[in-house]
């Protein structure tokens, strides 16, 4: 498209152009200092001392110092081991992550590839069912592990079960596997693999698989951020200190008071929680933004 | 392409049982659950003799009430109406700049005229507080906002603690820190999925910038906005985790006897193991909210969609 003036017309002077764009550069690098400023702060904590009052904009000195105390075990805090809480998160976050794309990419497969007399009403069901919001099945949802044994089982895997499991039915990843599968996935393909004499699962494992690999990877990475941030399902289920997520270690030690504490050590804490995710985020944001803007073409 | 053929049918089905089997047993059953407890006098707590140490549980045997719970809930004075406004609030506070700002910047990054460079970069920077853990950004407000924090010395008193609408304009800002990037990249590929030659020729016609946002970009981008408030609309109804973090659960600063940071979510979370029969009842309650607000976006987009045709006949 023409941008330069001449062609367009008169109207579109230069000077208002470049007016323009100041405004909106300035707004830009007002939005981008907003947006790190909660990410440079944890950062500058986690560098400073135990007792910390107003805002320090420059590292302290402290940082090895707190890394090393973290790791130390007898800063090992009443909110249920700190380290433990990360192994726990990350257990949840991959387990959950793995099986709702896996299992998505399965049932996207399913309505693709199959005719089959069920398949619009099952594509519908799922459209539906995206909109149902998890907390209004959330009792009910409690009462039921409960009464399992779930909440207050000895082993982690029992109390695992309630945040992994149901990972399984992920409408939304579903659909934009659906989506994917629809652009990516020539049916003649299926048909020369089962010609080949493939079985179902091994065309699903051994040759859709591979061609759905972007589509796995953006959702891996959403589904893994969601768990490793959620606090509402953790909070529901989780009642054993051992079993701690990163984000109920978080509200145990806000409740602990800046005070008695030692601040430099909960922010250094809290940057090794975050840093992973925000590293795995800047090194795939061009895949992660396109995912995100694919999203929009739900409505 | 052979989707004819019969003998697959069955595959179709097999590969969509581990979906449908852990939906069922995960969500539908405990959906079917809440709906039949909140008609249920069912309270845990009221079942104990005595407290502190010598508390002791009894077994609580829950009764059909009918819309006992219900009718507590919507009784005047209740702390439901006082939630759904903390709530609502919170989000206006939140939705209102998150809004105006994402149609801003996605104007602006999709504008020909304006030619904005290093889009990648800001396009990561805006959506980066939305990777990093919504505790995480509460527990570091709540730090600064307590006394020795930066807005305690600010402001001069705990912003968190003493007013109403200094703690909910805190909830809003972190939720707007964590969403606007989200929104600004749902508004671009909205608006670059334009017809551009409609702006070239809206431009060789003599029409200004504002005329352009107004009568081409707004109207043909209305369906995203309609999506993008919904789903925040919804999200909204289920806030939680910086409310109750930054509060302790207890919504505070309680203003007039109540809390002015109490989410519905907080009530149902403090209530699983308290009064199952109310808290399964809000449950009930968010699920039509969402139900209503999901039909009233289908019927209007049903209503664009008809004019449109009118129009095209016409």
């Amino acid at each position: 498209m023409a941008i330069k003036t001449d062609v367009v017309g008169t109207q579109v002077s230069s000077t208002n152009i470049l007016v323009r764009r100041i405004i909106a550069y300035t707004v830009l690098v007002i939005l981008v200092i907003l947006s790190l400023f909660p990410f440079y702060l944890l950062l500058m904590n986690a560098t400073r001392e135990k007792k910390q009052t107003g805002l320090q904009l420059y590292p302290g000195g402290l940082l090895w110092n707190n890394f090393k105390k973290l790791f130390n075990s007898t800063t090992t805090v009443s909110f249920g081991s700190v380290f433990k809480a990360l192994r726990n998160s990350l257990l949840i976050s991959a387990c959950a992550s793995i099986l709702s794309v896996y299992v998505s990419a399965l049932t996207a497969y399913a309505i693709h590839v199959f005719d089959f007399k069920l398949r619009k009403v099952a594509d519908m069901f799922i459209l539906i069912v995206m909109m149902v919001p998890t907390q209004s099945s959330a009792i009910g949802f409690y009462r039921m592990v409960k009464a399992w044994g779930m909440t207050d089982s000895k082993s982690i895997f029992i109390n695992y079960i309630p945040l992994i499991i149901p990972a399984a039915a992920a409408p939304a990843t579903y659909y934009f596997m659906k989506q994917y599968l629809k652009s990516a996935l020539p049916l003649e393909i299926v048909e020369a693999s089962r010609i080949d004499g493939c079985g179902e699962f091994m065309t699903f494992n051994r040759i859709v698989t591979p061609i759905l690999k972007p589509a796995y990877a953006v959702q891996l990475i959403f589904t893994f951020v969601a768990n490793w941030n959620n606090y509402f399902m953790p909070r529901l289920v989780i009642t054993k200190k051992e079993n701690y997520t990163v984000p109920l270690v978080l509200s145990a030690m806000r409740n602990a008071g800046p005070q008695e504490t030692d601040m430099g050590l909960f922010y250094m804490y809290i940057l090794i929680a975050v840093l992973p995710v925000v590293i795995v985020y800047l090194i795939l944001s061009k895949f992660i933004i396109r995912g995100v803007a694919l999203g929009s073409v739900k409505g | 392409m052979k989707r004819k053929s019969v003998s697959y049918a069955k595959w179709g089905y097999i590969f969509l049982i581990p979906f449908f089997a852990v939906y069922c047993v995960f969500s539908l059953y405990p959906l079917i659950q809440t709906f039949y407890y909140s008609f249920m006098d069912y309270q845990l707590n009221k079942g104990a003799i005595g407290g502190g140490w010598t508390r002791k549980v009894v077994e609580v045997v829950p009764e059909w009430c009918g819309f006992g719970n219900y009718s507590e809930i919507f009784k005047s004075g209740s702390d439901f109406f006082q939630t759904i406004w903390n709530t609502i609030s919170m989000w206006l506070i939140g939705f209102i700049p998150q809004i105006l700002v994402s149609l801003l910047l996605a104007v602006w990054f999709t504008d020909l005229n304006l030619k904005l460079k290093a889009q990648g970069f800001f396009k990561t920077v805006i959506y980066l507080p939305n990777v990093i853990m919504a505790s995480a950004i509460a527990f570091l407000f709540y730090n600064l906002c307590s006394k020795g924090g930066a807005l305690y010395d600010i402001f001069g008193f705990d912003v968190l603690a003493e007013n109403a609408w200094s703690a909910r304009t805190v909830v809003g800002f972190i939720n707007f820190i964590l969403w606007y990037g989200n929104t600004t990249i749902l508004l671009m590929a909205a608006i670059m999925g334009v017809d551009p030659s409609l702006y070239e020729s809206a431009q060789i016609d003599g029409a200004t910038s504002t005329d352009i946002f107004w009568k081409i970009t707004m109207p043909l981008i209305r369906p995203i906005l309609s999506f993008v408030l919904i789903t925040s609309l919804i999200g909204g109804l289920q806030m939680y985790d910086v409310p109750s973090l930054l509060t302790n659960d207890l919504g505070n600063p309680i203003v007039e006897g109540k809390p002015t940071l109490k989410t519905i979510v907080m009530i149902i979370q403090t209530n699983k193991d308290g009064n199952i029969g109310k808290a399964s009842a809000l449950s009930v309650l968010i699920f039509i909210f969402t139900l209503i607000i999901g039909l009233a976006m289908m019927l209007t987009s049903e209503d664009n969609d008809k004019k449109k045709k009118k129009k095209a006949r016409g």
